[in-house]
């Protein structure tokens, strides 16, 4: 890659962000907005006050988490769809392991116990779809799909039934105990440094393991890499688990840092926005700190501009939608592969 | 039970006409996973249409154009550019939910009205026939329009020159190049064709379903189509099945939750997606899923 090439390639993801920016304030405009008020207003909702960043580093967390998920097991050629199921999936084992397992243990073991819980609920259900694939060739986009809505409907079962409080009001589960809740500093739960750590942890484990190299082998040509003796379907399902844990974790730091509760609705798309996340750091996990922090911020700053200029918050989605095909449609070198990571030879 | 029937087939339209449509798309080798947003956009349209001219019928069309239209930027991307399929799949679901949900707000500051909706058609004397006459001849026409979708397709695939070609190319695209059939053109015509349909899934929910539109009203009936599709098999006969059977699933979920039976209705909700993947994970995948599903062509690349 030449010089100009590479400095492109790094410039891609602000000029994404800049263009989709752009084409929503001229659909704003053509709607009868007006789109410097609303940026403005989005904005500070966003970086204002220290309250507005503690918002948008409460929205950056579980995007960071399945940020990471979805930009590790994408590097693997894994097209993990799933990240929003294996959140719920965590915040599920996270809540029925503090509420009713172990309520009454002591901090120092139930908050730990309940990350690792949320973990390996997520990474469960990811090795479901990993397992499909490995075992019996069904794709992961499908299977990850439906597994999403099979977690979403157990989180429902759950707060119906085993789950439900104790006084039966709503569908949502009893307060965790506050043992099992996370360290805060105000209300910014430990959860936030976690994710942050962990956005470097999983930068070594693809660029300095030997495991991740294998996972990028895979990733860039599952063929070549089996010639070299590495399994891609054992790879694949690695990657989706450990993909899995990270969102499932991004799960359970919602219950327990965020909203002390399980209930229906808990993720306003998190793992869906993930892909966005993960494409716009072009699949680097230092990098999906930026990215998840950005798309941290539109969320944050939706509602502030939804009180103050008017304009629906759901117009994030429009951001985000953009941002991706404007992403994917600006022209770069290597063109070979449309993604660091996605299969050259277009084996999916 | 007659009364079931009758809901699980209003309920099943939707997954069937979109399911269909995606047939034709996956069995030219795409895989379109933004049907969502296609559906949610013809939906969206259709509801503006309809209330804009105060004719159903011409909400049903502006539906469809609608979601050709977002087919044709998927098209763009994912067929010609040749861009990941999944990542301009989701792109589409994306920009589909924020702008319907942004433009109802615009549009109808004071709230959506209630829009013209298409009214069931009764079959004169076949909807008199005794047990199930009023369930499948009393329908809306969405039902009517999914059966002879269904057969027409089936046709399609099996009888004409045409058909044989899309198949072709999505079982392996090299090889219908060779044979001189054009790729691109083919999967440009599959996925427009695809995205129709997911238009009048849409209109079926904003103009039969319903009467007005709501933020976000599929609901993931897309991503369940996607599930019907594979649940059927690949064709247009299981596809009306599966479709019957996720329609019953649901129908049956909002009785107990009505009729207050203690079976936690969420476990409804779920089964049909655990019996799907439980036919994927037991089928042999080779004899249904088209070979070439979700692979870009690219001609000078072998």
């Amino acid at each position: 890659m030449t010089a100009r090439a590479a400095a492109l390639a790094a410039l891609r993801p602000v000029l994404s962000v800049v263009l989709a920016l752009g084409m929503l304030s001229l659909g704003l405009l053509l709607l009868g907005y007006a789109p410097l008020p609303a940026l403005l207003a989005l904005a500070s909702g966003a970086f204002g006050s220290s309250a507005a960043w503690t918002a948008t580093l409460l929205k950056a967390s579980p995007l960071l988490l399945t940020g990471l998920a979805v930009a590790l097991s994408f590097r693997c050629g894994v097209w993990n769809i799933g990240a929003e199921g294996q959140l719920y999936a965590g915040a599920l084992a996270a809540t029925a392991v503090t509420t009713r397992l172990l309520p009454g243990a002591p901090a120092a073991i139930l908050a730990p116990l309940m990350s690792l819980a949320g973990a390996a609920g997520g990474a469960l259900l990811a090795a479901i779809a990993g397992a499909l694939r490995a075992f019996r060739g069904v794709s992961e986009v499908i299977s990850t799909i439906l597994l999403n809505f099979v977690a979403i409907q157990a989180v429902a079962l759950a707060v119906h039934g085993p789950l439900q409080e104790a006084s039966r009001a709503y569908p949502q589960s009893d307060a965790l105990p506050a043992a099992a809740l996370l360290p805060a500093f105000g209300r910014l739960h430990l959860g936030v440094a976690i994710a942050v750590t962990l956005a470097f942890g999983v930068q070594l484990l693809i660029f300095r393991t030997a495991l991740g190299f294998r996972m990028r082998a895979v990733g860039l040509s599952p063929v070549a890499a089996r010639f070299a003796g590495i399994s891609p379907e054992r790879h694949a399902l690695v990657s989706i688990a450990i993909a899995g844990a990270l969102a499932g974790l991004a799960g359970a730091f919602e219950v327990a840092g965020v909203t002390e509760r399980l209930y229906e609705g808990l993720s306003p798309g998190y793992g869906y926005t993930a892909i966005a996340v993960a494409l716009l750091a072009r699949l680097n996990p230092l990098a999906v700190l930026p990215a998840a922090l950005f798309f941290g911020a539109l969320e944050a700053g939706a509602g502030a501009m939804q009180r103050t200029a008017g304009v629906p918050s759901v117009v994030t989605q429009i951001v985000q939608g953009l941002v991706i095909l404007v992403f994917v449609a600006i022209p770069f070198e290597g063109r070979r592969a449309p993604l660091p990571g996605a299969p050259a030879d277009g084996a999916a | 039970m007659e009364a079931l029937l009758d809901s699980a087939l209003r309920l099943a339209a939707p997954l069937l006409l979109a399911a269909l449509g995606e047939l034709l798309v996956e069995r030219a080798g795409v895989l379109n996973i933004g049907v969502e947003g296609m559906m949610l956009t013809g939906a969206f349209a259709a509801f503006v249409a309809a209330v804009a001219t105060g004719s159903s019928a011409a909400g049903v069309v502006a539906g469809a154009a609608a979601a050709c239209a977002l087919g044709a930027l998927f098209a763009y991307f994912a067929v010609a550019r040749r861009i990941d399929q999944i990542v301009v799949g989701t792109a589409i679901n994306l920009l589909a939910l924020g702008a319907t949900g942004v433009g109802v707000r615009a549009i109808y500051p004071g709230g959506a009205p209630t829009a013209p909706t298409v009214a069931d058609l009764v079959l004169p004397g076949l909807a008199t026939l005794p047990i199930f006459g009023r369930s499948l001849f009393a329908q809306t026409p969405f039902v009517y329009g999914g059966a002879l979708a269904a057969a027409a397709i089936a046709l399609f695939l099996r009888g004409t020159r045409l058909g044989l070609r899309l198949r072709a190319v999505g079982e392996s695209a090299r090889a219908a190049d060779a044979e001189g059939v054009n790729v691109t053109a083919l999967r440009v015509c599959a996925v427009l064709a695809g995205a129709l349909f997911a238009g009048f899934a849409g209109a079926n929910l904003s103009l039969a379903q319903s009467n007005s539109f709501t933020e976000g009203m599929t609901a993931g009936r897309g991503f369940i189509a996607l599930a019907v599709v594979i649940f059927g098999g690949w064709r247009p006969w299981g596809i009306a099945l599966a479709a019957i059977f996720f329609g019953a699933a649901s129908a049956l979920q909002f009785r107990l939750q009505a009729g207050g039976v203690p079976i936690p209705y969420p476990a409804f909700l779920m089964f049909p997606y655990l019996v799907t993947l439980a036919v994927l994970a037991f089928a042999t995948r080779r004899a249904h899923s088209p070979e070439d599903l979700g692979r870009p062509y690219r001609r000078e690349a072998g």
